[in-house]
């Protein structure tokens, strides 16, 4: 046992592997020592531990200093104290001087209830603030998509770790020194003409109220108050499996019946389903990437490949900013979620009759960069979007607790038709793998004109950041790549950039784990073991379908039939495909 | 020309020598290895060295050097006499210093329309201009030579062998003192564990302020292994008043090359850079000179001495931040990260710059080093106290009368410094307090002044050796005032990261703040203690960590005063603007006016040749008033 360390943390002997540090040596003891800063998504390779909070300071015998215990290793014979007089004075104090430095509008905050500084000074049983004094002010910074009110930013870092590490993004870093220090973006820009992809993953990460989505509950209830108006709504596949979690179920509850439930309760007109539009995109997808396929298989050198996915707006923002050499490699197909508006605001409002401008499209993302895709200008029509908002999951059980609905004992309710029907292929869009799998599922069929034995593919599912596997399309060998996280993203773009490997098809998406650890779910505060419960629910959902092929979906068949033709055909191409724009422009201004 | 063997070193300097030969007699022949009589006449039978340090050169002492060279010149001299500008000779306050050689006269407070005086008188005539000579104040005699100086006598100059007595901008003349011939013993005659074993043996530890063992330190650097490893100079010399790193980088660049090329040599590097301020002009182009020297003479390159040793030097300019003199911080900073300091272990000399090992040295731990390789670790370690050895560089700054650089065996007293090499107190003031480390040091008192200095004795006295800032107080000092000087330095100075330095400083500068305001309460100086004990112990980095000890100290040894500003509503020093005012003393004031007519706000009033009040409500305290009175009428109560 030559790589374990013995110690004892507060009287208890404890055998941890060298390099662990004292925080995680109490964590398996069961002491949890309070941290701040400290963040680490399990699995995915990245760990915030700047040291910087000094929250999780404790005593080891024979160190003048307390120590923090995120940022110290254990050694042989260490002993360790974790809530000593001084200890707690100290913890007491550090948390002190952050309040002391915060606008404290704990009761109008957004974070308010899922602060973690807080719930800090909640345990700490701070009941007035000691050193008070001058507070730094910054302006406040509205995007498209995230509020920034670095007033209430405690310089924890998990931000600029997500944006940097995790996503590559780096639109996020600290600035300034002292007391002013506060992380920011380059020369202060606003987040919208920064290098941000509006992924969230920092609004996912931050611990206080620094970093929120755009608030759009309110615009959503006056919508739903107009008489006038017809309100409907679709709900993204990652959210039936988390939404729970805000009123105190397991993650990985499935709640599907009792959303639709609450959306009804919520006075929307109509009840769908993104999954029907996430079958309508592996029809385009699928045929688009079939029609590459078929063009390459023929020796067609100009042939574009890998075809990749094009569901995530996080994702589209990244290659529109980052890769604007291969603006022609994803797919033109829009994201289910504006597929759905563009159908809902063509086919369904033509066949029940409601004007374009009467009716309104709401959707429930597990997602915070959906909010700004729903307003670039490429989906309205005439200065109308076809989703006219977009709320995180977050927000939709904020509207539910607004009602005062108790969502744990409500019934169980479905989907309105025509355009809540969906198939298993539909909701296992949310997880990381799952749209691959969905497009192979019907690829195979309509390619090798054979119905699939086995419609789980095991070797596209995991966590893993980067992943790849082979399907065998009936004698032809189809390459496929999987990336969650943008950084596990560039690492394959860079591949195909360099001609490393051939890829035929590759899925991105920028949250990891796929949509269930989008940032607009539910707060998991660095736990991904719940992302992970939530990945496992959205599987058992699909094996519970009746149809798992999103072309077997008959809701799909008929508006094929009654309206657009076939896949990838005339009107398929004005309403569900789209351009992209090369946004690099953006990187060099920086870089200059 | 490369020089590739100790010969060709050797004739190098023999050449050097010969054009020194004048400053070579002058000087104390034991500091060099040269006996008087090998020293060969050269061409020039005089030399005038004049300081070019910081302070003198601001007093124009670059035009004196050109004044003096168009004086000989017209006295057709030049060929016999050279002027030499050099690095800082130490004694700021007399300044502008110049030094005539071999004969050892110190000529101070020289103008540049001296320079006609001294070249005629002096150099012609063989004549001591008188007024021109140092006064010592104690005994207010002339003396002619700079050694018999007060100032001078209790100095041992180690790291500053060389500032003020070489050109800075030519090798040969380093070369001419022995200059890179202790690189060419390390490479031809040490291993790299031996030259480890003479630096551990000398007891040289790290100037920059915390005293690592530098062996220690280079052993560590030494056992790591990597395909790449590192040395770095700290150059980031940020305390306030400090300019040790910069004097000797300004008047002996080699001197830190050579030695980080002995360091690489040790550690098994190949490449050094040197962290170094933007604001330090002058030491970078005397860097880029020497560095570029260096390599001319394959002294720095591939192949140094035919040994197959390679090593060079970059340099990295820093933006200035206090924080970027801390090893990780420094290190991130050269990376083009944020310059903001990271938690050890990992320690920079197994993970450091480029995640590579690095060996991190300060200026001044580096310049001992050429000295301990030829003179031996034993003549390093006889200097010095039990447990710190050898001399320490400080600025020399304050109410005393002798204001400069020094330098000093370790072990020397406080009192030794305050009162023998500085002088003793300006204007027959009252001595009061002594700041030492900088910002992260603190303030003794009386009964502190005969510590021997060492890392040991100044931490247990609750300062710390720092960096060699060094602040001499008299009673016109108010300690509370000097805390929240100390204070605004760090809150301005911090990175922000951590939570107790930035916002836990701020606070502490804001109690100071409010203190000095007489609004200050007893409760306010219970929390002051408080929260610098939790920073002390809680901070990430050593700045932070050390950031209170202005507080502590003077917390501990000026108690009272403190109390006075909470409870009295006074300050004794008549510092703290809001709990004093002026006041006319009608039985001194004869009316003169000048008081009335100074005043910015007209708050004096009174006819001529009868007293004047101040108007207390108009009253500014600028302080005017007090410095016009010539009959010392106007009180501070």
């Amino acid at each position: 046992m030559e790589n374990m360390i013995n110690l004892t943390i507060d009287d208890i002997k404890v055998q941890v592997p060298k390099g662990t540090t004292i925080l995680k040596a109490a964590k398996s003891i069961g002491i949890d020592i309070p941290t701040l800063c400290h963040y680490e998504l399990k699995g995915q390779g990245v760990e915030n531990r700047p040291g910087s909070c000094r929250v999780c300071m404790v005593e080891v015998e024979g160190k003048g200093n307390l120590a923090a215990a995120c940022a110290t290793n254990v050694s042989e014979g260490m002993v360790v104290k974790t809530h000593t007089l001084r200890v707690i004075m100290a913890r007491r104090t550090v948390v002190d001087l952050m309040l002391s430095d915060h606008p404290a509008d704990c009761l109008v905050c957004p974070q308010s209830g899922k602060c973690e500084l807080q719930k800090l000074a909640v345990d700490l049983g701070l009941r007035e603030v000691t050193y008070s004094g001058e507070k730094s002010v910054y302006k406040v910074d509205v995007s498209p998509a995230i509020i920034r009110d670095v007033n209430k930013c405690v310089m924890c870092r998990r931000c600029e770790t997500v944006c940097n590490s995790l996503q590559t993004v780096g639109a996020l870093s600290a600035i300034n020194r002292g007391f002013p220090a506060v992380v920011g973006t380059a020369f202060e820009q606003k987040l919208s003409d920064s290098t941000c992809v509006m992924c969230g993953q920092c609004v996912q990460a931050c611990p206080v109220g620094a970093l929120s989505e755009v608030d759009n509950t309110r615009q959503v209830m006056r919508a739903i108050s107009d008489p006038k108006k017809t309100v409907i709504v679709q709900t993204a596949p990652a959210v039936r499996v988390a939404i729970g979690e805000e009123f105190g179920m397991e993650p990985g509850s499935r709640v599907t019946g009792k959303m639709v439930t609450a959306l009804r309760m919520l006075g929307f007109d109509y009840v769908f389903d993104t999954d029907f539009a996430a079958d309508l995109t592996i029809m385009e997808e699928g045929t688009e990437m079939l029609q590459r396929l078929d063009k390459y298989l023929k020796g067609d050198k100009d042939v574009r490949l890998p075809i990749m996915t094009s569901c995530c707006p996080g994702w589209v923002n990244f290659f529109e900013t980052y890769y604007p050499d291969m603006l022609d490699v994803p797919s033109t197909a829009k994201s289910p979620m504006q597929m759905f508006g563009a159908i809902a605001k063509t086919y369904w409002a033509e066949k029940l009759g409601i004007k374009r401008e009467d009716l309104v499209v709401v959707s429930i993302m597990p997602c915070v960069a959906k909010k700004y895709e729903c307003q670039r200008e490429e989906f309205k029509t005439d200065g109308n979007p076809d989703v006219d908002y977009s709320l995180t999951t977050r927000e939709l059980a904020d509207m539910i607790k607004l009602l005062s609905i108790n969502f744990a004992d409500l019934k169980e309710e479905e989907f309105d038709r025509p355009l809540g029907e969906s198939t298993g292929a539909a909701v296992i869009f949310g997880a990381t793998g799952g749209v691959i799998e969905a497009a192979t599922r019907t690829a195979y069929e309509l390619f090798t004109k054979k119905e699939l034995g086995k419609v789980d593919f095991a070797e596209l599912r995991g966590l893993d950041g980067v992943r790849e596997a082979t399907v065998d399309f009936n004698g032809t060998p189809i390459h496929i790549g999987i990336a969650h996280g943008l950084g596990n993203a560039r690492k394959l773009l860079d591949r195909v950039r360099n001609g490393e490997t051939m890829f035929h098809a590759i899925e991105i998406m920028a949250c990891p784990g796929g949509c269930v650890g989008g940032a607009g779910q539910p707060y998991h505060h660095g736990d991904f073991s719940k992302v992970e419960k939530r990945l496992n629910a959205i599987y058992e959902e699909d094996r519970n379908k009746p149809l798992r092929k999103s072309h077997e979906n008959p809701y799909i068949k008929q508006l094929y039939e009654e309206f657009l033709g076939e896949p990838c055909g005339e009107k398929s191409h004005k309403l569900l495909h789209t351009h992209y724009f090369d946004k690099s422009a953006k990187v060099e201004e920086v870089d200059d | 020309m490369k020089i590739k063997t100790l010969a060709e070193l050797t004739s190098v300097k023999e050449c050097a020598c010969k054009l020194m030969s004048a400053r070579l007699k002058g000087k104390n022949s034991a500091d060099t290895n040269a006996k008087e009589e090998q020293i060969q006449e050269g061409s020039f039978k005089k030399t005038i060295l004049v300081c070019g340090g910081p302070g003198c050169s601001a007093s124009k002492s670059d035009v004196i050097s050109s004044n003096l060279k168009e004086c000989l010149k017209s006295e057709g001299l030049e060929n016999e006499v050279d002027v030499v500008l050099t690095g800082c000779f130490g004694f700021c306050e007399a300044g502008p210093v110049i030094k005539i050689m071999p004969d050892n006269t110190f000529y101070v407070k020289v103008r540049p329309e001296d320079a006609e005086e001294i070249v005629k008188e002096h150099i012609v005539k063989g004549n001591k201009v008188e007024h021109l000579l140092y006064t010592e104040p104690s005994t207010g005699e002339q003396v002619v030579e700079d050694k018999d100086t007060n100032f001078y006598k209790k100095q041992v100059r180690i790291a500053l062998r060389n500032c003020g007595l070489i050109d800075p901008e030519k090798i040969d003349e380093y070369i001419g003192l022995d200059g890179y011939k202790a690189l060419a013993t390390c490479l031809t005659e040490y291993s790299p564990e031996k030259v480890i074993e003479i630096i551990s043996a000398s007891g040289l530890s790290g100037r920059g302020g915390a005293g690592f063992p530098t062996g220690k330190k280079w052993a560590a650097s030494a056992r790591a292994k990597a395909e790449q490893k590192y040395i770095v100079c700290n150059a980031d010399e940020g305390d306030p008043g400090a300019f040790m790193d910069r004097s000797i980088l300004e008047g002996d660049p080699h001197s830190v090359l050579e030695a980080m090329a002995i360091a690489g040599y040790a550690i098994g590097a190949t490449k050094g850079l040197i962290y170094i301020r933007a604001e330090y002009p002058l030491a970078v182009h005397r860097l880029q000179v020497a560095i570029g020297q260096a390599r001319e003479y394959g002294l720095l390159g591939k192949d140094i001495f035919g040994t197959g040793f390679e090593f060079d030097i970059e340099l990295r300019l820093g933006a200035g931040a206090f924080v970027c003199g801390e090893a990780t911080a420094l290190i991130h900073s050269m990376e083009g990260k944020r310059g903001e300091p990271t938690f050890k272990p990992p320690r920079t000399s197994e993970k450091g710059y480029l995640g590579m090992p690095t060996n991190v040295n300060n200026v001044e731990t580096y310049a001992n080093v050429p000295a301990i390789i030829l003179k031996g670790a034993e003549w390093f370690s006889s200097i010095g106290t039990a447990n710190s050895k050898g001399t320490k560089v400080f600025a020399l700054a304050g109410q005393i009368r002798n204001v400069g650089l020094i330098e000093v065996p370790m072990g020397t007293t406080l009192r030794e410094i305050v009162y023998e090499i500085g002088g003793g107190m300006k204007d027959g003031k009252k001595f009061k307090a002594i700041q030492t480390g900088g910002p992260s040091g603190g303030c003794l008192t009386e009964k502190h002044l005969d510590i021997p200095i060492d890392y040991k004795s100044l931490s247990e006295a609750g300062s710390m050796m720092g960096s060699g800032g060094m602040v001499i107080m008299d009673e016109s000092s108010c300690m509370v005032s000097v805390a929240k000087f100390y204070l605004d330095f760090t809150v301005e100075e911090s990175c922000g990261k951590c939570t107790p330095c930035r916002i836990g400083n701020k606070r502490l500068y804001e109690m100071l703040d409010k203190i000095t305001k007489g609004k200050g309460t007893m409760e306010d100086l219970e929390h002051l203690r408080n929260l610098s004990n939790v920073i002390k112990e809680t901070a990430l980095c050593g700045l932070g960590q050390s950031s209170p000890n202005p507080i502590l100290s003077t917390l501990d040894n000026f108690w009272d005063e403190f109390v006075e500003h909470v409870v009295d509503k006074k300050c004794r020093a008549g510092v703290c603007k809001d709990l004093i005012h002026y006041e006319i003393n009608p039985s001194a004031c004869i009316g003169c006016t000048n008081c009335a007519r100074n005043c910015p706000v007209d708050a004096i009033q009174g006819e001529r040749k009868s007293p004047h009040t101040i108007d207390q409500e108009m009253c500014i305290k600028c302080g005017t008033c007090v410095t016009k009175c010539k009959f010392n009428a106007i009180r501070i109560l």
